[in-house]
Parts: structure tokens; C-alpha cells; sequence
């Protein structure tokens, strides 16, 4: 398989943190087409912020990025501005934590699930409908219809965050950054969301970065793993291997860390 | 409809509390209408007979539900000192008053809300704070001074209109309206300033949300994300401000009424004070209270479109 992503000494660094500490501290990794890639760590361990840095919403008035990010062999660190609009929900597509203040709450569901394809396609009010509609299937929600007609607070957290998963793939993007996109529902739910990203995986041939703080959401899904600590990459393998193996103190605890009730689950 | 049913209920307990609250004014501020109707030099003989004849001797209640009784009737009583009919003066003082809070309020809407969402969009520091002074400077000096200032500038040393001689809107209602601009602009100053502030930090507000995020995660560019998504947010409570305005705006006329003479329901209403004319202030402060109380039932119906979160209450 070829490589889709790269990244290479990526060092993000706010202007109004300490010289010292930087938010993202020199890491390396790639991802494969059709790849999923878990990325663990404690909560301010800088996921967030890499995720973020690879689909241009970092702040850059705000931090500085430098590094190199190679996405389809091309670099996205200060590169123009129009390169990273044309990629934005047409290639790499973002799924956040909180479902229910990530979307518009004036604006219908429907709307907001076809909006890649109103930025970034000619096609018709009603095309746009028709893959609207296509897109809440394929994320498993029930009568889409009425779904399409529907305002956020309206919906259930489950739901809406499939909806929001309808957003992010209506587009067939090569890239889904998925940033603790469970963290705020329910374990059950969790667990189908889950199971829904690795189908949508298999089917599209989309790649995904899977940010979690929770090592056994993460085994669920992802074959690989790297795990986040202050800003350096700590560890990188196979997540069963690392799991049976953790050769870092940290990465034991962020094994240990987890409830119970969530261990037997997973 | 519940929500009709309940917001005509407020509506009408609102009017009862406000007019029986303007009726207990009259009694309790010095000054009796028929001194003013007789002249200083009455006999008190024929003080008794006028207060007889008027009916000011009966029990106060009373006389507010005789009142009451043909308000609802839609006869709002005699004018004391003009001895016409309440209804027909404000017929004939509504018009003007009307005409220029609406062109007050049109302008301030027009010019405003463009100007906030620019002051809110920019992202120069330095253009930023010099909008937050003037907006400061302008917001905090009266309407009846800027007016004042108006006719001194386009009045007198542009000469672009005549303080004092308005024109009716009968004899010529351009010539009125280009005479109404001036107060009605007046008027709009503060305002405008008002409403760009709070548009300004209502879009300052609403690009720090997380659903911001997610439109740019979609590739919209900055113009494309404020006006598909930010603007229509930031407008939710502004709109609740402007209607709060609307009503402002026509209380605002009373005073810009004089600075101008402008024949309107103002002018009526600070005359009547002055000659004790109860039935033609009784009837002003009523209308004011409906205004204000009906501006925010409107207020309330715009949000419930603009905001679906407002709906199926
Ligand atoms: N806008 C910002 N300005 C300054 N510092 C920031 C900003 N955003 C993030 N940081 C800092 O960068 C570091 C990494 O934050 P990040 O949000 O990536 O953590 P995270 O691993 O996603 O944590 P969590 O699990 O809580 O989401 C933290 O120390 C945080 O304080
Ligand atoms: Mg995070």
C-alpha cells in the first residue's frame, strides 16, 4: 500500500506557552491509504493539536509549526492557503469530540452533512440531497429522511455524531481524523461508532487517525498505535504487542488507567 | 396558539397595570386641570361646577373604570384643553411620530448591521480599537445633544433643511420625509452605535464556537463560514435588541420631537403634561405600553424563525 500521510519532526509551539514546552515536540509517523492509525495519550499530551495541525485548522497566528507534513507527497506546512481550503473536507475530513456543539445549531442536519459537497462540487441542490441522504445510510442512522429535516438539539449525542460521520465521508475523503470522536457518548454507543468507523474503513479504503486517551477503544479498532506523552511520541507498534508488552511506564498506566467495566467490554 | 393566548394575556394585564399606574400619577402630582381651563383668576364656585361637570369629584376608582369602560370601546374620551376628541388628535399627531420612528429604525437596521458585521469580521487590531472608541464616544451622548448638533451643522451651516419649519406630510410628504431624516437620524446615532457593539461582540463570540471549526474543517473560507454560519447566529440576540430599539427608538421621539418641533405625539404628550390634560396622556401612555409590550411579542415570533431552538415551546 502506498503512503499517504507523513509526518516528520513536526514542533508546534504556542506563542503563549513557556519557550520551553512545546505543544508538539519533534514526532514522526505516517499512514498508509487505508490505514488506521491510533494516536493515545493523556488529557494536554498534544493530540488535539496534531491532529489539527494536519488539516490546517492550527492557529498559525496563534503557534509555530514547523517540520513536515506530506500528505499525497505533498507538504502542507506553509503551503497557501487555497491548497489547504481545496483539501478540507474533500480529502481530509474531521470528526470532533462533541458532536452537539460541532454543528450549527440554526442550521438543518441535512445541510450541514452535504456542506463538503457544496464547497467543494458543482452538483445540484438535489444531488446534494441524494448523497445526503446516501451518506446518513451509510453511517447507519435510521430514516434519513426525517434526519435531514432535523436541527441538532433534536437529536440524541449517538445520533448526531453519526450524522456528523455522514459529514466527514460524504466527500469519500483519502483521510478521517477522528479526534475522541466517543469520548462523549455512552459505552454502547461508543462501541457501535466504532464498529461503524471500521466498516466505513473497509469500504471506502479510508485511512483514519483514531485519537483517543483510552488504550481499549483504541484496540478495537486499530492495528497500530502510537502513544502521545507531553508532546513526544513514546511508543509505536502493534497495539496487541503493546498491550502485552508496554515497555514504557506511562503507556502501563494508560493501560491500567481504564475502568474495569471498560476492560471487560473490550 | 397557546403561546398566542398567552402572550395576549401579558399584552392586556400589561395595559390594565400601566394605565391604572398613569391614572394614580394624575392624582398624586400637584396641579388640577381646571386652573388651567379657567385661569387663575376662577372663583371656586366655579372651580366646584367645572370638577362637577367633569366628573373629577367621583371616587377615584370609579372614574378609572368609567375610563377603562370606553377605552375599550375605543373612545379614549375628550381632550380638556382642546375639547376635540382624543381619537382625532392622536389621528391626526400618530402619523408624524410613526413616520419617524420608522425611518429612525430603518436606518439604524440598514446602517448597523452591515457595519457591526464588518466590525466584527476584520481582523486588524488597530481598525478594531479605533471602532471600539468611537463606538464608546458616539454610544454615550444623548439623541436629544446629537440632535441638537444636527440642526446646528445640516440646519444652519449647511442650510439643507430649516429647523423648526416642518413641513406637514398633507402639504408635501417628500418635503416632510426629507425633513423627518434629520431627527430621525438624530435618533439613530446612539443606536447604530449600540447595535455594532453588540453585533460586533455577538460575531466575536460565535467565531470562538466549536461549530466554527468544523464549517472550516469543510473547507469553507472565512467569507463563506461567517455568512453561512456565524452571521445568522450572532443575529439571535441582536435581534432581540433591535426590537428592544423599535421601542426605545419611539419613546426617543418625545424628546426629539421638541428639538425639532415636530408636531407628533411627543410634543402632544409633554403639552398635556403641562396643562393637566389627562385623557390625552392617559391615552399616549397606553399606546406606548402596547408599542413596547407587542415589539417584544414580535421580537420573540423573529428569534422562533431564526432559531429553531426557540421553537415548540
Ligand atoms: N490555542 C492554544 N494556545 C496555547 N496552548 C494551547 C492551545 N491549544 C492547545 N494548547 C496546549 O497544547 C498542549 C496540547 O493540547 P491538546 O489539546 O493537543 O491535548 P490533547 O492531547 O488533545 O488533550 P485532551 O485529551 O485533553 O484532548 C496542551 O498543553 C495545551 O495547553
Ligand atoms: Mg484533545
Amino acid at each position: 500500500m502506498s503512503e499517504l500521510l507523513k509526518i516528520t519532526d513536526l514542533l508546534i509551539h504556542f506563542h503563549n506557552a513557556a519557550p520551553e514546552r512545546n505543544a508538539v515536540d519533534g514526532i514522526s509517523f505516517s499512514i498508509d491509504e487505508g490505514d488506521i492509525l491510533g494516536l493515545v495519550g493523556e488529557s494536554g499530551s498534544g493530540k488535539t493539536v496534531t491532529a489539527m495541525s494536519l488539516c490546517g485548522l492550527l492557529d498559525v497566528k496563534q503557534a509555530d509549526l514547523s517540520g513536515s507534513i506530506l500528505f499525497q507527497g505533498k507538504e502542507l506546512v506553509n503551503c497557501s492557503e487555497e491548497f489547504l481550503l481545496s483539501l478540507q473536507g474533500d480529502e481530509i475530513s474531521v470528526v470532533f469530540q462533541e458532536p452537539m456543539s460541532s454543528m450549527n445549531p440554526v442550521m438543518k442536519i441535512g445541510l450541514q452533512v452535504e456542506e463538503a459537497l457544496r464547497v467543494h462540487t458543482k452538483l445540484s441542490k438535489e444531488e446534494r440531497k441524494a448523497r445526503a441522504l446516501q451518506a446518513l445510510a451509510d453511517a447507519e442512522l435510521p430514516n434519513p429522511e426525517e434526519v435531514y429535516n432535523k436541527y441538532p438539539h433534536e437529536l440524541s449525542g449517538g445520533m448526531l455524531q453519526r450524522a456528523m460521520i455522514a459529514a466527514a465521508i460524504i466527500n469519500r475523503p483519502m483521510l478521517l481524523l477522528a479526534d475522541e470522536p466517543t469520548t462523549a457518548l455512552d459505552v454502547t454507543i461508543q462501541a457501535q461508532i466504532i464498529k461503524l468507523l471500521k466498516k466505513l474503513n473497509q469500504e471506502n479504503n479510508m485511512a483514519i487517525l483514531f485519537i483517543s486517551h483510552n488504550l481499549h477503544v483504541v484496540r478495537q479498532l486499530c492495528e497500530r498505535v502510537a502513544v502521545m506523552q507531553r508532546g513526544k511520541l513514546v511508543e509505536e507498534g502493534d497495539v496487541n504487542e503493546i498491550f502485552r508488552n508496554p515497555q514504557q511506564e506511562y503507556t502501563k498506566n494508560l493501560i491500567a488507567a481504564i475502568p474495569t467495566r471498560e476492560k471487560r467490554l473490550s | 396558539m397557546k403561546y398566542v393566548i398567552k402572550k395576549v394575556i401579558a399584552l392586556i394585564i400589561t395595559l390594565l397595570v400601566v394605565s391604572f399606574l398613569a391614572f394614580l400619577a394624575f392624582q398624586i402630582i400637584p396641579g388640577d386641570p381646571t386652573t388651567r381651563i379657567l385661569g387663575s383668576e376662577a372663583t371656586p364656585e366655579m372651580v366646584a361646577a367645572l370638577r362637577e361637570q367633569m366628573g373629577l369629584n367621583r371616587p377615584m376608582l370609579l372614574r378609572y373604570l368609567d375610563w377603562l369602560g370606553n377605552f375599550v370601546r375605543g373612545n379614549y374620551g375628550t381632550s380638556f384643553t382642546y375639547k376635540v376628541s382624543v381619537n382625532s388628535l392622536l389621528a391626526d399627531k400618530l402619523p408624524v411620530t410613526i413616520l419617524l420612528t420608522a425611518l429612525s429604525f430603518i436606518i439604524t437596521g440598514v446602517v448597523a448591521i452591515p457595519l457591526g458585521i464588518l466590525a466584527g469580521s476584520v481582523k486588524s487590531k488597530i481598525i478594531d480599537k479605533i471602532v471600539i472608541i468611537i463606538d464608546q464616544i458616539v454610544m454615550s451622548v444623548p439623541a436629544f445633544f446629537i440632535g441638537m448638533i444636527v440642526c446646528f451643522l445640516f440646519g444652519i451651516l449647511f442650510r439643507l433643511f430649516v429647523p423648526g419649519q416642518f413641513v406637514p406630510l398633507e402639504t408635501d410628504w417628500r418635503a416632510c420625509i426629507a425633513y423627518l431624516v434629520f431627527p430621525a437620524v438624530s435618533i439613530a446615532i446612539p443606536r447604530i452605535a449600540m447595535t455594532v457593539k453588540m453585533l460586533r461582540s455577538s460575531i466575536l463570540n460565535q467565531l470562538g464556537q466549536d461549530y466554527v471549526r468544523t464549517a472550516r474543517s469543510r473547507g469553507n473560507n472565512r467569507r463563506q463560514y461567517l455568512f453561512k454560519h456565524v452571521i445568522r447566529n450572532a443575529m439571535i440576540p441582536v435581534i432581540t435588541f433591535l426590537a428592544i430599539s423599535l421601542a426605545e427608538i419611539m419613546t426617543g421621539t418625545i424628546i426629539i420631537e421638541q428639538v425639532f418641533t415636530i408636531p407628533g405625539i411627543g410634543r402632544l404628550l409633554i403639552s398635556s403634561i403641562g396643562t393637566r390634560d389627562f385623557p390625552v396622556v392617559q391615552a399616549i401612555v397606553v399606546l406606548i405600553a402596547a408599542w413596547i409590550v407587542i415589539v417584544n411579542f414580535a421580537a420573540d415570533i423573529i428569534n422562533q424563525v431564526v432559531d429553531p431552538r426557540m421553537r415548540n415551546r
